[in-house]
C-alpha cells in the first residue's frame, strides 16, 4: 500500500478498486447499531485546514472517529497561522506531536507534497489550490461504480469551470485509470489549453453541453466557484447558467440511466436548476454518505497496517 | 505453490471423504446440542469459514430438512495485530436477514490456533448485536492457544508444533477438499 494520498495520479488500478472495494465494506458497516470500529485506536489524526470547509472536514473527521483515530482539527483562522507561522513550522509542531497522518487542505497547489517532506506520517490532501482532491474523486467513482455497476467503458462529462476545479482534475486522474472515458465540458476560457493532453492523453473536450449530453452515463456539474472569479471568464452568470447549466431541459436529453452528480457546495440556478439537484437521478446527497466510507477505507488502508 | 521441499515434509491429515465424514458430524452435533438448531444462525469467518459454515447449513438441510440462516463475520477491523503487518484487504460481512439479536450464533473457522481470530470475532460480534449465546465450531483443532477460549465443535485434534503449518483446501476456494500439515523438523 501507498503511504501518502497527495494526488490520484498515487493510485494504479490495483490500489484504486481495492479502496473502492474496502469503501464498500466501511459502508455496509455503516448502517448497523454501532458504527465505531476499534481498528486505528491510539493512532492520531490531523486534520490541517488552510481554507474553508464544511463538508471534507466533517467528513474526514467523522471517519477518523469512526475509526477509533484520535482527531486533532486545526484550522488556520484562530491559530499561530495567523501570527505568521509558516507551513513548515506548523508541520514540525505536528510532528512533535506525533501525528500519525496529516489531513491537508490549503490554498497553494502542492502543499501536501511539501508537507510530506517533513513529516514522518502519512499526508492525505483534502484539495489543494486548483491543483487536487483525490479523495473526492475517489468518493466519486464509488458513487457510480454502486449507481451503474462498473467504471470500465463508463462515460462521463466533467462540466464547467475545469480551469480552477481540483476535483475535476483529481477525478480525470482516477476515473481514467478505472477504465473511463472522460469528456470536459465548459466555456473556453475555463478549459486550458493543452488540458487534456496533459492529464490524460484519452480526455475528449467540448465547448457545447447540449451536443454531449445523450452520449452520456454520468454528468458531474462543478461548482463555479465565485470566490475564484475576479476575472471575466464570461460574460454574465446569466449566459453562464445558460449555456452550461444543467435544467430538466437538458436533463432529458440524458439516456434513461444516466446519473447527476455534484461535489458540493452547489449555486443553485447557477450551474444546477432545483429540480435537476433534487431529481431522483442526482446523487449529490448520496456522495456525501460516500464520501465518509471513502476516506474511512484510505485511512485504514493508510495507517491500519504496519508503519 | 508448495516447494518441492515443503511437500516433502507434508502430510494429509484429512482426505477428501475424511474432511466430508467430520462436516457430517458437525452438522450432527449442531443439531443435537441446539435442540434442532432452531433459533441458531451459522457465522463464517472469512476465508474458509464462510464455505464450511454453508456446508454445514447444507447438511443440516440434508439431515432433518431445516434451513439455517448462513452468514459471514470479517474480523479485519478487530485484529490485534494490525500494526505488525502490512494492510490486509477487508473481507465481507454479511448477516442474514433478522440479525443475530437474541439468537443462538455459532462461528464457523477452518483452524483454531492462538484463538485470538475468535476473540476479535467476539468482539466484531458485540457490535452487529446481541445474540443470546455463542458457540465456536472449527475444523481442525491445533493447539497452541494464547487466550482462555476452547472450541464447541471440533472436526479434528491435530497436536502440532509451532514450526508447523496446517493448510487447509476447500473445493469452493481451492478446487480440492483436503488439510496438511506441513513443515515442521523432520
Amino acid at each position: 500500500m501507498i503511504k501518502h494520498l497527495r494526488s490520484a495520479a498515487d493510485l494504479d488500478a490495483a490500489t484504486a478498486t481495492l479502496i473502492l472495494d474496502t469503501a464498500g465494506e466501511m459502508a455496509a458497516l455503516a448502517g448497523r447499531e454501532v458504527k465505531k470500529l476499534p481498528t486505528l485506536r491510539g493512532r492520531t489524526v490531523v486534520n490541517l485546514f488552510y481554507e474553508d470547509s464544511t463538508r471534507t472536514r466533517i467528513s474526514f473527521e467523522a471517519a477518523a472517529k469512526r475509526l477509533s483515530a484520535d482527531v486533532i482539527n486545526f484550522s488556520a483562522k484562530g491559530s499561530s497561522v495567523s501570527k505568521g507561522e509558516s507551513l513548515k513550522d506548523t508541520a514540525l509542531t505536528l510532528q512533535a506531536m506525533g501525528a500519525d497522518a496529516v489531513v491537508i487542505r490549503h490554498p497553494a497547489s502542492g502543499a501536501p507534497h511539501r508537507l510530506a517532506a517533513w513529516v514522518d506520517g502519512s499526508v492525505v490532501n483534502a484539495g489543494d489550490g486548483t491543483h487536487e482532491h483525490p479523495t473526492q474523486a475517489l468518493l466519486d467513482a464509488y458513487t457510480m461504480r454502486s449507481r451503474l455497476g462498473r467504471l470500465d467503458g463508463l462515460r462521463v462529462a466533467i462540466v464547467g469551470d475545469v480551469l480552477h476545479s481540483r476535483v475535476a482534475r483529481s477525478n480525470v486522474l482516477l476515473l481514467t485509470t478505472l477504465g473511463a472515458e472522460i469528456t470536459l465540458v465548459g466555456p473556453p476560457t475555463l478549459i486550458p489549453v493543452d488540458i487534456a493532453a496533459a492529464l490524460s492523453p484519452k480526455t475528449k473536450v467540448s465547448y457545447d453541453l447540449d451536443s454531449v449530453l445523450p452520449d452520456m452515463d454520468v454528468v458531474m456539474m462543478l461548482r463555479v466557484q465565485t470566490e475564484r472569479m475576479q476575472d471575466s471568464y464570461f460574460p454574465s452568470a446569466r449566459e453562464y447558467s445558460r449555456r452550461y447549466g444543467l435544467d430538466l431541459a437538458r436533463m432529458r436529453k440524458l439516456p434513461e440511466h444516466a446519473i447527476v452528480m455534484h461535489p458540493g457546495p452547489m449555486n443553485r440556478g447557477m450551474e444546477i436548476t432545483p429540480e435537476v439537484a433534487d431529481s431522483s437521478r442526482s446523487t449529490i446527497v448520496e456522495q456525501v454518505a460516500n464520501g465518509v466510507s471513502a476516506r474511512m477505507a484510505v485511512l485504514y488502508l493508510l495507517l491500519g497496517g504496519k508503519a | 505453490m508448495a516447494s518441492p521441499r515443503a511437500d516433502a515434509s507434508s502430510k494429509i491429515i484429512l482426505s477428501e471423504s475424511d474432511l466430508h465424514r467430520v462436516v457430517d458430524r458437525i452438522a450432527h452435533q449442531i443439531l443435537e446440542k441446539t435442540s434442532g438448531a432452531t433459533g441458531t444462525v451459522l457465522l463464517g469467518i472469512p476465508t474458509r469459514g464462510v464455505p464450511l459454515a454453508r456446508r454445514l447449513a447444507a447438511r443440516i438441510h440434508a439431515f432433518e430438512g431445516i434451513d439455517v440462516p448462513v452468514g459471514s463475520l470479517d474480523i479485519t477491523l478487530y485484529r490485534d495485530d494490525l500494526r505488525l503487518h502490512a494492510t490486509r484487504a477487508l473481507g465481507k460481512t454479511e448477516l442474514p436477514g433478522g440479525g443475530i439479536d437474541g439468537r443462538r450464533v455459532v462461528l464457523v473457522d477452518d483452524v483454531l490456533f492462538s484463538g485470538r481470530t475468535v476473540r476479535a470475532a467476539l468482539d466484531a460480534l458485540k457490535d452487529e448485536g446481541r445474540p443470546s449465546s455463542v458457540q465456536l465450531a472449527v475444523l481442525v483443532d491445533r493447539g497452541h492457544r494464547e487466550l482462555p477460549i476452547r472450541a464447541d465443535y471440533v472436526g479434528k485434534n491435530i497436536p502440532t508444533s509451532l514450526s508447523e503449518s496446517v493448510r487447509v483446501s476447500l473445493t469452493e476456494i481451492d478446487g480440492l477438499d483436503e488439510v496438511k500439515l506441513t513443515g515442521g523438523d523432520k
